[in-house]
């Protein structure tokens, strides 16, 4: 039976330590609305996303009453656009029709996002990822809730350089038509290596084809419950520490669980994963950066925070792995700027650089995340810093990616607001020398010797 | 059978649980077991209640009793027990 203090500590954590669900994401193939007749398609798109999920958020509102956590965001994913719209659509724009649609289906039923609107180009483009990547400016700057990826690497295959010399463009491009809205096209596109099928959180969300029909995906957070357990450990030795972290992350994960089953079966739709990262907000206390403080650095990004994300991040795996049946998703420790308080402190101390960041996110679950940099940055310095990243993923078997934010009319030292969940950022200084040539090249980057494993 | 847990948590409890148990009967829930202890000066109130028979959901009952607890100026809330089973016991 359970005790009283169990209850006290459970709702302290909800109440006090900022643990809640962040996101129950229903994943819908889109694959059965192909069709060679772009509205029939469209059609197609919107009935069967608003048939699937018409019960999705009065579902997510309903269980988070029941259990008394709160249950964040509800989010929809879908089959990547590139393949659904691959032979109705002649040129960018008819993708972007795709996008409006996704846009009103995912308004219609109430969810805060939906991803997919994507392209997996790890090797090479077909003409309908190329034109579905061109059309991602306008697509973004048209809609409210859409979210981009495209998957430009993978350690089987490679880094696509055509594909990451064009997403740099793609990038500056996005930032530039929506400008008004200090670049804000850019928090919804991801530019991914590894990317996983069944990701339930935005911006880089889709539904692979690997995956079933529908499926229920939970992304459950709490860095706030990890900090705060920290607290009663301090000056403790490193055992103690991942211990403890360990022990947490099972706790939280368990909420996870239950709720990806509970809604699973609430909405007669089978169960996939649970993604048990710690996802930061800008809330005080929601923070990955003051677990690194309650671990003894000053500062997130001061020598030492490589390390310590890599014990969180494996700690919380080692925990979360036993809490729950099927793990997957990103799962580990995000490191987002704008969206963590201690991180945007850290960059305003001047603690944190891009560089140290890229270094993290050898050990992080994804990669450079919510980063604002000026406007005035060549689109070749953005695919510079996308090839850095995806190569460390590529040569690591991991999951990286890059969201940068180059806001247009403002440059270092300026504040960037977006707002809600994405929170603000102060720009960060990029290096600007030039990586031009070698950009320039396209082609191929080959897969990596450990990708040979038959 | 499934049960429910309910927390009070205030500064003070006069009339509290009286409000409380008088909105479960007049529901068809259940009392099995109150326990209660003091944290950091704040009254915690725990019931563990029966709401099988009631004609009202799990999430009506939280509704309510969130409405009662806001009306008298306490944090009362209902959760399913399956939460702290899940995070608690393996």
């Amino acid at each position: 039976m359970i005790n009283i203090h169990e209850v006290i500590e459970t709702n302290q954590m909800i109440e006090k330590e900022n643990l809640d669900v962040r996101t129950i994401t229903m994943g819908i193939s889109l694959l059965d609305c192909a069709d060679t007749n772009l509205d029939e398609l469209n059609r197609k798109v919107f009935e069967k996303i608003t048939t699937m999920a018409k019960d999705l958020v009065a579902t997510g509102d309903r269980l988070g009453k029941k259990f008394g956590i709160p249950i964040v965001n509800k989010r929809i994913s879908v089959t990547p656009i590139a393949l659904v719209g691959s032979s109705a659509c002649k040129t960018p724009e008819d993708f972007v029709t795709i996008a409006k649609t996704l846009d009103r289906a995912a308004k219609t039923v109430g969810v805060n996002f939906i991803g997919g609107y994507s392209a997996l180009v790890s090797k090479g483009m077909t003409t309908a990822d190329r034109l579905l990547i061109e059309s991602i400016p306008q697509a973004l700057a048209e809609t409210d809730q859409v979210c981009s990826s495209v998957n430009v690497g993978s350690t089987r295959t490679g880094i696509n350089m055509d594909a990451v010399r064009l997403m740099g463009e793609i990038v500056l491009k996005t930032a530039e038509a929506t400008k008004e809205k200090d670049s804000l096209g850019c928090a919804k596109l991801v530019i991914f290596c590894n990317a996983p099928d069944d990701n339930p959180f935005m911006a880089g969300a889709f539904h692979g084809v690997t995956e079933a029909d529908a499926i229920i995906n939970v992304g459950v957070s709490g860095p706030g419950v990890v900090k705060t357990a920290l607290e009663s450990v301090r000056g403790a030795d490193f055992g103690t520490l991942c211990e403890t972290i360990k022990k947490t992350a099972f706790k939280i994960t368990r909420v996870g669980q239950l709720i990806a089953t509970e809604a699973s079966k609430a909405l007669g739709i089978p169960f996939g994963i649970v993604d048990l990262s710690l996802a930061p907000t800008p809330a005080v206390g929601d923070s990955v950066a003051e677990i690194f403080q309650e671990m003894g650095l000053e500062h997130a990004g001061a020598p030492g925070t490589t390390a310590a994300l890599a014990l969180l991040n494996d700690q919380v795996k080692k925990g979360g792995v036993m809490a729950s049946s099927y793990v997957g998703g990103l799962s580990g420790a995000f490191i987002p700027v704008s969206e963590d308080q201690g991180m945007i402190d850290a960059v305003q101390a001047g603690a944190l650089t891009l560089e140290k960041l890229e270094a993290m996110t050898c050990v992080c679950s994804v990669g450079l995340d919510m980063i604002a940099i000026p406007g005035s940055t060549n689109a070749t310095t953005i695919s510079g810093i996308i090839a850095d990243e995806m190569a460390i993923g590529m040569i690591n078997a991991k999951t990286t990616a890059v969201r940068l934010i180059p806001v247009i009319g403002k440059d270092v030292g300026d504040i960037v607001e977006f707002g809600g969940l994405l929170g603000y950022a102060p720009i960060m200084p990029v290096n600007n020398f030039s990586c031009d040539a070698f950009v320039a090249r396209g082609g191929r980057i080959p897969a990596p010797i450990h990708s040979f494993k038959n | 059978m499934k049960k429910t847990i309910i927390t009070v948590v205030g500064k003070d409890c006069v009339g509290i649980i009286a409000k409380v148990c008088t909105y479960l009967a007049e529901n068809k829930v259940n009392i099995l077991d109150i326990s209660q202890t003091i944290v950091q000066d704040y009254f915690n109130m725990m019931m563990v209640v029966d709401a099988n028979n009631s004609p009202k959901e799990n999430h009506e009952i939280a509704e309510d009793l969130d409405a009662i607890g806001k009306e008298i100026g306490v944090i009362i809330k209902a959760q399913h027990e399956d939460i702290f089973d899940m995070m608690h016991r393996i």
